[in-house]
């Protein structure tokens, strides 16, 4: 008699369960390139629902918006999120727990109470909602995941690199630079597609504390989804598929680059 | 001693960037709704400084808890049914030769690197009343007039299903691939029939990815409200829509407040009592 996981109904389970979970992105993809408006009649090949997405000057103001949001957000992040990491495990110090917990409370915390609590924030600072307020937020939900990936590369980083430097006379700045920096930087590359990726994605928070003129792309397409479907967010959706599909991927490589050091 | 071995210092340099990040931007915007959750609110919806607990008492009412426990409900409903497609696939991931387990890994994660609102919107297309389902049943005869897929509690089953699949995928199989293939060998050497071995052997000692792999699932799901307000069509009432709208259109904060010091004390209650459950059990839960 088989194993239970060698029968051939596990295998076919799990073709099934693969086209399963490509099957919605393979329909979107597909319907923004149909020359119709219908979700189930495919005409003729068409880019015109692209070509529209071009012309619509608040889905470009938005898309502008969330690239600039996810580039400045991971670079500081990730800044930060480094500091955080090496100064964690370089260093033993009271309240050093402390500090662990704060870490993981962006993680654990639901993110519709992380979206509002950022909003009463800012409300009781007196702080317009704008671009400025949409930054701050995606930094700090983006810090623990950009310090988790640089986290991983140190486990196997090796202390008597830099004890050798300084054996044969290198400042602290030259080790930090020639070698703490080079060892870590897939690690922080990674990093940083990861938190990028993350930006990208949100709609929750970005949702409380985006402001009319600070939409990002999300946001834009978390109201229009609402408005009805339409096969320009078909479009739109295909375009953001390809970036977080390629930033994701590029992270991926950076991670597991990471481990064979 | 090495010179850049562990050191003790007061508050090293290096982490206080990021720490007083963290106070200032989780930390205190955490204790702005603490506050706010025991203000009140005048006719305009406006918070005024008069301290009250009518927020809490409030949140005692029937229908309010009622929609708490609806909301803990789902995610129980979402992380079994995460378990119940989920837990074949990792099996099946982590008995694949071992040379294609990367590959497949990888078919399994990349449709989760897309944005879940994307994702979700997706299958709104398909389900609609003019949608592809829809179409492709009228066409095999199994149905004369379109069927009502979505704006229901099936439609935001599968969407929030879909959407938290990996985070149980994942960690089963993470905690499978440990499993000493040893154990299945002696335990099929003295007798033991496939079903057995599955129910007296893997599932035991995947408990700790199982924990885990719930904690990814129960926990977002409970705070998520875009995929039961677009699959659901807005007519569920959850604890996260509900807070939602207290602070867009209801304007009421220090209800929305309390509501969600609510959800952070169940939140931090849930994630205790797994990680206590994983204890007694002496499984490790791996979370990051």
């Amino acid at each position: 008699m088989r194993e239970l996981w060698r029968q051939p109904g596990l295998f076919t389970y799990a073709i099934f369960a693969v086209l399963f979970l490509y099957l919605p992105i393979l329909v979107l993809v597909v319907y923004s390139f149909n020359e119709n408006a219908s979700q189930t009649q495919f005409s003729a090949f068409s880019l015109k629902w692209y070509a529209a997405l071009l012309s619509n000057e608040r889905v470009l103001t938005a898309a502008g918006n969330s690239l600039l949001v996810a580039a400045l957000s991971a670079l500081v992040a990730t800044v930060l999120g480094t500091l955080l990491a090496v100064g964690m495990w370089r260093y033993k110090f009271r309240g050093q727990q402390a500090v662990r917990f704060l870490f993981f409370v962006p993680v654990i915390i639901p993110e519709v109470v992380m979206g509002i609590s950022f909003l009463a924030l800012f409300n009781l600072l007196g702080v317009r909602l704008s671009l400025l307020t949409v930054i701050i937020s995606h930094i700090t939900f983006c810090l623990p995941f950009a310090a988790l990936v640089v986290q991983a590369r140190l486990e196997d980083y090796d202390l008597s690199l830099e004890d050798a430097a300084r054996d044969l006379g290198a400042s602290r700045f030259t080790v930090f630079t020639r070698i703490t920096l080079p060892v870590l930087w897939p690690g922080i590359a990674g990093g940083a597609l990861l938190a990028a990726t993350i930006s990208l994605d949100d709609v929750i928070i970005s949702f409380f504390v985006s402001g009319p003129t600070s939409t990002t792309l999300p946001v834009k397409i978390f109201s229009m989804v609402r408005a009805g479907v339409k096969p320009d967010i078909n479009a739109l959706s295909t375009l953001m598929l390809v970036g977080t599909l390629t930033l994701a991927y590029m992270a991926h490589r950076l991670r597991n680059s990471s481990r064979n050091f | 001693m090495s010179l850049f071995s562990k050191i003790n210092r007061v508050f090293p340099f290096l982490v206080q960037p990021g720490t007083l990040w963290l106070l200032l931007f989780t930390g205190l915007p955490l204790l702005v709704v603490l506050n706010l959750s025991f203000l009140s609110r005048n006719s305009y919806g406006r918070v005024v400084y008069e301290y009250t607990i009518a927020n809490y008492t409030r949140l005692l009412q029937w229908e309010e808890l009622l929609i708490i426990l609806r909301s803990m409900w789902l995610s129980l409903e979402v992380t079994l049914l995460c378990l119940l497609f989920g837990y074949p696939l990792a099996l099946f991931l982590s008995r694949a030769a071992r040379r294609l387990q990367p590959f497949l890994l990888l078919l399994v994660i990349v449709p989760f690197w897309t944005s879940s609102l994307v994702r979700t919107y997706a299958w709104i297309t398909i389900l609609q009343t003019e949608g592809l389902l829809n179409s492709f049943l009228m066409s095999v005869g199994w149905t004369s007039e379109p069927l009502t897929l979505l704006y229901n509690h099936g439609a935001i089953l599968l969407g929030m299903t879909y959407n938290f699949l990996p985070f149980m995928i994942l960690p089963v199989y993470a905690s499978l691939q440990k499993l000493d293939p040893t154990l299945i060998d002696a335990a099929r050497d003295l007798g033991a029939s496939s079903l057995q071995v599955l129910l007296r052997i893997i599932l035991p000692l995947s408990k700790g990815g199982i924990i885990s792999g719930a904690i990814l699932v129960f926990i977002p799901a409970l705070g998520y409200f875009f995929i039961p307000d677009l699959m659901g069509g807005n007519r569920v009432i959850l604890v996260s829509n509900h807070i939602s709208l207290r602070f867009t259109q209801a304007r009421d904060w220090p209800y929305g407040a309390a509501l969600s010091v609510a959800l952070i004390v169940l939140t931090l209650l849930l994630i205790a009592m797994f990680l206590r459950w994983s204890k007694r059990s002496g499984e490790k839960v791996e979370l990051a």
